[in-house]
């Protein structure tokens, strides 16, 4: 494998775990406040949605980012209010809005565009594009460091960018700041929190809301990013790829990051492996490597290798008492 | 799930409240339809008609509501052991292997009502076994149920795959399928049954399968309510201290539960491959799997509640796509949406309307009598 082949699947593994990334922090936030959340996958589905349609009808990706922040972070109230307010099971609420989702990104955008579920193709402004970094064009010669500073680093979407800077920005708010170490405690100890005067309703709606608004990062990276516009299904499992990697990475934002990385790899790789011969493993099918994430995920969660410690009061509705 | 809220006569938590969570599902769904520019009333209508009006849709609707009771139960028998099962779609998969091993092998052999309770036996262990997995972690190593079962809905999806693009294709086929299965491992449809009565199904794909599924769910009745096992699995749910303390083995009961639960997940394959298909092809539990999530908990657990519950959802597939056809703006995905309206309106925000409902209960009956107290709920 050569150099220039061995960097195309490092830039592949950057663009296929950005949507990751995003989904995963998001989870990150609310599961670290105590509330679990298997509906990235539909958030996502639907940012990618609106801010498709969105970019689509306006010619702007901008106000398409925007859109499709809102339409996952009104998702994602509906979630709090069954899960926070109302006291729901967590989960239950979380199939219900990957189901809405589902169905209603496909009613609607066949309804507005007619196109069998998709929305017309982006182009110009609506998409977005590759930023180059400066000095980007007269490094490129410079031996090994120059493809990889012109070919993986520079000309990605700017939301790659925004994704990577997301993981030491979350780092920052969760150990650094008043806010993170509430959020933190309110996931292991809403009682603790209560009795220090602080809402737990309100710190939890709080982290509900942030987990929409880097849900829409993902679903609009998806859509306007990485394709050009949105297709049937399109997040096909990443919400739940991004599940596992935040599970996978123990709730912690760094670790995220290179769980998040393993996954997109794994997916990068699983292209390129067809008929592809390994010494002693033999011929590697797709399906295994397709599967691998969530095989690893659930070794993990088994405990044989590392320990998954979930926030200790993920998935409980919190009663004040009376 | 819990219940913090004061107790409330049968009739009210389990006729009205579901029915007021579903009249809401509905609206919201008739607000989508008002949405993209169609009449709500006439959808339904046109849906009522697609499924119930002719015999033909009847015996699709039934075909459908087989599939559902199948994983409907299979659900509600996790959620009594206070477990979210919602593996359903990969267990019914791979409970897909179970009937094809029966279908492909005695199929030239044996007659259907011979291979009948061979495929009983082979899915349910199939659909039985992809359960084991995930339960046995949850039981001895803790790792959340939830998580690992929806990590085995994709691993099946994977698997099966490979199966069928590898092992079980027939030689020189191009199509990931098994090749079709023989007579004995077809199941006989319903049409002369009907027939005797004077309805014409057509093509519907209506088989002996539907009589399983009664038997399930009357099994599973009698399993959760009338058997130790049954009581355990309740107490287990309820309370798993409560199971601790009264010697129950946990290990033992989580494993039973969730083996139950997948086998009867497992068991849909009967229906859609031996009743309908006549081969195994990717995909074929079609979200059979993920429905039953809606139909159990709109049945609150019980068989009475789930074959209904089950036929609603039959009707709702069956009429979406006869909806199709009338307004092309609304396509099956409809479903999809009042699946998950449902799911969230008979689960997610089941506690919205009941202070209301309870309130006003208790107002009435204050009147003749003492009130138990309305806010003596335990919490949780």
């Amino acid at each position: 494998m050569d150099l220039s082949s061995l960097l195309d699947i490092v830039d592949s593994t950057i663009r296929l775990s950005t949507p990751l990334i995003f989904a995963a922090l998001a989870g990150l936030y609310s599961e670290r406040s105590g509330i679990f959340d298997i509906s990235l996958e539909g958030k996502m589905l639907i940012a990618a949605f609106a801010s498709a349609s969105a970019a689509a009808v306006w010619g702007s990706v901008v106000l398409g980012l925007c859109v499709g922040i809102l339409a996952s972070v009104a998702f994602s109230l509906i979630h709090g209010v069954a899960s926070i307010t109302y006291r729901g099971n967590q989960i239950v609420s979380g199939v219900a809005i990957n189901f809405i989702a589902a169905g209603l990104t496909i009613i609607l955008g066949q309804s507005w565009f007619g196109q069998g579920g998709r929305t017309p193709s982006l182009f110009g402004g609506g998409r977005f594009t590759a930023v180059d970094l400066p000095f980007a064009e007269a490094v490129r010669d410079v031996p090994v460091l120059g493809p990889i500073y012109s070919g993986v680093l520079s000309g990605q979407t700017p939301l790659v960018y925004v994704a990577f800077l997301m993981v030491p920005l979350t780092w920052w708010v969760l150990y650094r700041t008043r806010f993170g170490l509430r959020l933190r405690a309110v996931g292991e100890n809403p009682a603790a929190v209560d009795t220090a005067g602080i809402s737990v309703t309100f710190l939890r709606y709080r982290a509900v809301i942030i987990c929409g608004v880097l849900t829409g990062f993902a679903g609009a990276y998806l859509s306007t990013g990485q394709a050009a516009g949105f297709t049937r299904d399109m997040t096909a499992g990443k919400g739940y790829i991004a599940l596992a990697a935040l599970i996978f990475a123990n709730w912690k934002p760094v670790p995220v990051m290179f769980a998040c990385l393993l996954f997109g790899f794994l997916d990068a790789v699983s292209i390129r492996v067809q008929g592809v011969e390994l010494p002693l493993v033999g011929q590697v099918s797709v399906q295994f490597v397709q599967a691998l994430p969530y095989i690893l995920t659930v070794v993990l969660l088994a405990g044989f290798v590392g320990k998954a410690t979930p926030p200790k009061a993920g998935g409980v509705p919190y009663v004040k008492e009376r | 799930m819990s219940r913090p809220y004061a107790k409330l006569p049968a009739w009210i938590d389990y006729g009205l409240i579901p029915l007021i969570n579903l009249v809401v599902a509905f609206l919201v769904a008739g607000l989508v339809v008002l949405l993209v520019g169609e009449s709500p009333l006439e959808a339904a209508a046109l849906m009522l008609r697609g499924a119930f009006g002719y015999a033909e849709g009847f015996g699709f609707t039934l075909y459908y509501a087989t599939n559902f009771i199948f994983t409907g139960l299979a659900v509600a028998v996790a959620f009594h052991g206070g477990l979210f099962n919602i593996g359903g779609e990969g267990q019914a998969y791979v409970g897909g292997l179970g009937v094809a091993a029966v279908a492909l092998s005695l199929g030239a052999i044996l007659p259907w009502w011979l291979n009948l309770p061979l495929a009983i036996a082979l899915s349910f262990a199939f659909g039985a076994l992809w359960a084991f997995v995930p339960a046995y972690l949850q039981a001895k190593r803790g790792s959340h149920i939830v998580i690992t079962t929806i990590m085995f809905n994709f691993i099946a999806a994977s698997l099966m795959v490979y199966l069928l693009v590898g092992v079980l294709k027939p030689a020189g086929s191009m199509a990931p399928e098994t090749r079709t299965f023989d007579a004995g491992g077809q199941l006989p449809k319903l049409k002369g049954l009907f027939e005797l009565f004077g309805f014409n199904l057509g093509g519907a794909p209506l088989n002996v399968s539907i009589f399983v599924a009664l038997v399930a769910a009357v099994f599973v009745y009698v399993l959760i309510w009338r058997t130790r096992l049954g009581y355990e699995i309740r107490t287990l749910g309820f309370s798993p201290r409560a199971a601790r303390y009264a010697g129950m083995s946990e290990t033992r009961l989580i494993v039973v539960t969730m083996m139950i639960s997948g086998g009867l997940a497992g068991m849909m394959a009967l229906n859609a491959i031996m009743g309908d298909q006549y081969r195994l092809a990717i995909d074929f539990p079609q979200g059979a799997g993920f429905v039953g999530i809606a139909v159990a908990l709109m049945g609150r657990g019980h068989p009475a509640g789930i074959v209904p519950a089950a036929i609603l959802f039959g009707m709702l597939y069956q009429g979406g796509a006869e909806l199709a056809f009338d307004m092309p703006a609304i396509s099956r995905d409809m479903i999809v949406i009042i699946q998950g309206l449902v799911i969230l309106f008979a689960g997610a925000l089941e506690n919205m309307f009941r202070p209301g409902i309870g309130a006003a209960y208790q107002r009435v009956r204050f009147r003749t009598e003492e009130p138990a107290g309305a806010n003596v709920g335990e919490a949780r």
